[in-house]
């Protein structure tokens, strides 16, 4: 007990005493002009490693952006809020990993990147997905199991893609989605026009996958080959029920490369992250060789549905992240002192996003369950097995209303 | 169990005669000839109706290309061993399609067995490349890039390095296509690599691994036994839009000499091929096997007059149970026989498809001709690989069961 308490206590201290993870999100307002667009100071946000260039300093974001962040985030809170609720009511089922406590990381991402550049992440991808161009009725649709649903009901909470947005999803091995990312990177670096900068790609893993196997073995590929992949590590501080200090034995993440360069970024702070990939994907795409990116950021939710997630920290750490490096709030606090909205404004928004995350809901439910004869479906390129097997009378699709036997 | 039964059946003389030491057994000059159509004598008229099984009219991929009459293709032919065949496939391959890369240990300066010589000097560094040693590594590059509607050709040294990437084979690779909804695939990887005993193996270089693949529902297992179907094979599997595993038998690189046919072809994935038809005994194997099955069944035809149906079955998943079915219904019986061990062997999933279908139609018990349940040995491996004198002991003791 008392080293439990001892290190998550270490945890908080060293979160606070972190540069990139202040008490309090301190910036300064660098400059207003009256044009809807203010530059923010990041002072502090970034640590470099073997690095001689770093991310700017400020940003300048106009008032649309900002909002247009705002409201991506705000809608992933509350869809990751609904699954909780829908997980508990039972209509979602299996296993769901919430992202919510990250989603300046997702959006970060999403705004610095083309829609060119690959991304491809571990099983907590709901927000990622919705990020990347999906809607929230069809991430809840594949959640509920429906036809309607990403990956028309295939998939379920892990493993959400988009054909059309270049994202490679969703994946339950941990750690095993970083050598396909580096194949994707390897495509990238493949078909690049001479001339112009590459595309890059990111994998996103988390802090305990951060010591497979795959993904030195990946680094080697990548910084042989100088593809431009990124290695993009979400430290919220837990690898499941293991506090970092205890799962890794050198655990400051984007010092893990010795030729391979990296950055700590503050993940809560949506802007920071943001500036900060501008730069990575700066980099990697002129051919500088691969990055680790380390985004310094929390999950308030447990590992999982089944994880509480309080047997392991302390309540008192996750009330004093929500109260003080909560993305969202951070984001709110900035758009007002930048004049871009007001407080009145923003509870509108937020009232109207509430809404809207409902109605997708309600549409989410109406779609049907999915033919049974899908099970067999894109096994293969050309659907051959399914003459083969038989299904029984009393196949359980995620209908637990119906009875065992079906008569 | 007969497996464990020493053999002592066939007299000094006969087994001299037969030795297997031959290595430049060509195999051209076996005179069981790839069967075309033809009519066969049905034993069992009444099981007629039965025989088109639930997969299709058209075997076991409903859409695969038809089977290539070699000898009916334009233009010369050239007597090749494996590896040649192989080389020239892969630059075929590398040729008609420009995403192609082949890359894996080694395989810049012709790789261990030389089957990538001269593709790095025609097809350039960023096509044909080393990798590190990292298996895991080589299985994901390949998915990725795969999946970017790319060719990766990937090369694992020896198939007994592949368990590492079991995970990328069997998680990602296998459900690629499945688990999103068909929105992306990695169709277009073929990871291959170097199978089977060599003589000289020991344990970790003769495993074969057909059975533990065999699991992974999403891939095709393919396995070639000679020049002849390695080309191709190789090319339906590389432009194949499901991921392949291509087995090569090692032993065969050398020995096994054919000659192929200069022009393009591609063999249809997923059908198996009756080497020649008979109608007492269906024996089936895959890979380097068949070169001793071949010689079991050539003595049991000259000295025994019993008629056996020789099936290569080629693709290990999904295999072509019809064919077999056909086969086993027209004989009533079937012996399998492969190096890998016995116990949850693929010839496991044979008999058990065969006795659920063709239960009446067996006039005795199904054998398996199998390694034994041990790590493949180094001194004992001509003890323990399923050689023509256990097979044939087999297709005696079948016969002599069903009389």
């Amino acid at each position: 007990m008392i080293s439990l308490a001892r290190s998550t206590l270490n945890a908080s201290r060293r979160m606070a005493a972190s540069a990139t993870a202040t008490a309090s999100p301190q910036f300064q307002l660098a400059s207003r002009s009256m044009s809807s667009e203010a530059t923010f100071d990041l002072t502090g946000s970034f640590e470099t490693h073997k690095l001689e260039t770093a991310p700017n300093n400020e940003i300048t974001m106009s008032k649309e952006e900002l909002i247009g962040h705002f409201k991506l985030m705000y809608t992933m809170r509350r869809m990751e809020i609904t699954c909780d609720n829908e997980y508990k009511a039972r209509n979602i089922r299996g296993f769901c990993h919430l992202y919510d406590g990250q989603e300046a990381v997702a959006t970060g991402i999403q705004a610095a990147f083309s829609p060119d550049d690959s991304w491809i992440t571990s099983y907590r991808c709901h927000c990622i997905a919705l990020a990347r161009g999906g809607t929230v009725a069809t991430v809840l649709a594949e959640l509920f199991g429906n036809s309607g649903g990403m990956t028309k009901g295939k998939g379920g909470s892990m493993h959400f893609y988009s054909k059309e947005n270049n994202f490679f999803g969703g994946q339950g091995i941990v750690g095993a989605q970083v050598p396909v990312g580096a194949g994707l990177a390897f495509a990238n670096k493949y078909n690049a026009k001479p001339g112009e900068d590459m595309n890059v790609a990111i994998g996103c893993y988390g802090d305990g996958a951060a010591n497979q196997g795959q993904i030195w073995e990946s680094a080697n590929m990548a910084s042989l080959w100088k593809l431009p992949m990124i290695f993009c590590i979400e430290n919220n501080q837990y690898g499941m029920g293991t506090s970092i200090d205890r799962h890794s034995s050198h655990s400051d993440y984007y010092k893990m490369g010795n030729h391979i360069p990296g950055i700590r970024i503050d993940g809560m702070n949506v802007l920071a992250v943001k500036e900060g990939m501008r730069f990575v994907k700066d980099f990697c795409g002129k051919g500088n060789g691969p990055m680790y990116v380390e985004m310094m950021t929390y999950r308030y939710h447990g590992h999982s549905m089944s994880d509480p997630g309080t047997t392991y920290r302390n309540r008192e750490e996750i009330a004093m992240t929500r109260s003080t490096r909560d993305p969202l709030e951070f984001v709110k606090k900035t758009m007002i002192d930048a004049g871009f909205a007001d407080a009145d404004e923003i509870k509108a928004m937020e009232k109207e996003i509430r809404k809207e995350v409902q109605k997708e809901v309600l549409k989410a439910k109406e779609f049907p369950l999915p033919a049974p004869e899908s099970l067999f479906d894109y096994v293969y390129a050309k659907d051959l097995v399914a003459e083969n097997q038989e299904m029984p009378n009393h196949i359980r699709m995620p209908n637990y209303e119906k009875s065992f036997w079906a008569s | 169990m007969s497996h464990v039964r020493s053999i002592p059946l066939l007299s000094k003389t006969l087994r001299s005669r037969f030795h297997r030491g031959a290595r430049c057994w060509k195999l051209g000059q076996c005179r069981y000839q790839s069967s075309t159509s033809g009519a066969f004598q049905t034993r069992y008229d009444d099981d007629q109706d039965d025989v088109v099984s639930s997969f299709g009219q058209n075997g076991a991929f409903p859409n695969s290309i038809p089977e290539p009459n070699l000898d009916a293709l334009p233009g010369p032919k050239t007597s090749m061993n494996l590896f040649t065949a192989i080389n020239k496939t892969l630059d075929t391959a590398l040729s008609t399609d420009p995403s192609a890369i082949v890359f894996g240990q080694d395989v810049a300066f012709g790789g261990v067995f030389r089957c990538t010589i001269g593709l790095r000097e025609k097809y350039g560094a960023h096509r044909v490349f080393n990798t590190p040693l990292t298996e895991v590594g080589i299985a994901g590059m390949a998915i990725g890039y795969a999946s970017t509607e790319s060719t990766a050709i990937g090369e694992i040294q020896f198939a007994d390095y592949i368990f590492p990437a079991f995970d990328q084979i069997t998680n990602e690779m296998a459900k690629f296509r499945y688990r999103s909804g068909n929105q992306w695939n990695c169709g277009g990887c073929v990871l291959r690599m170097p199978c089977g005993a060599v003589g000289h193996g020991g344990h970790y270089h003769s495993q074969s691994p057909e059975g533990f693949l065999a699991g992974c529902h999403g891939i095709v297992v393919v396995m070639p036994r000679g020049p002849k179907s390695a080309k191709g094979l190789l090319l339906s599997s590389v432009r194949s839009k499901d991921p392949v595993i291509f087995l090569e038998p090692k032993s065969l690189y050398r020995a096994a000499i054919e000659d192929v046919p200069d022009a393009e072809y591609e063999i249809p994935l997923g059908k198996a091929e009756i080497l020649h038809e008979g109608t007492d005994v269906t024996v089936v194997g895959w890979g380097a096997q068949l070169r001793t099955l071949a010689k079991a069944c050539h003595i049991a035809q000259n000295k025994y007059g019993i008629s056996t149906e020789l099936i290569d079955l080629r693709t290990i998943l999904p295999w072509d149970v019809q064919t077999i079915e056909k086969s086993v219904k027209k004989t009533g019986k079937l012996i399998i026989s492969h190096e890998a061990p016995i116990t949850c062997g693929f010839g496991a999933e044979v008999v058990a498809t065969m006795q659920e279908r063709c239960f009446l139609s067996l006039e005795a018990p199904i054998k398996r001709i199998c390694g034994y349940d041990t790590p493949f040995p180094l001194v004992f491996e001509k003890h323990y690989l399923p050689d023509e004198y256990k097979n044939l002991e087999a297709i005696l003791d079948v016969v002599e069961y069903s009389k």
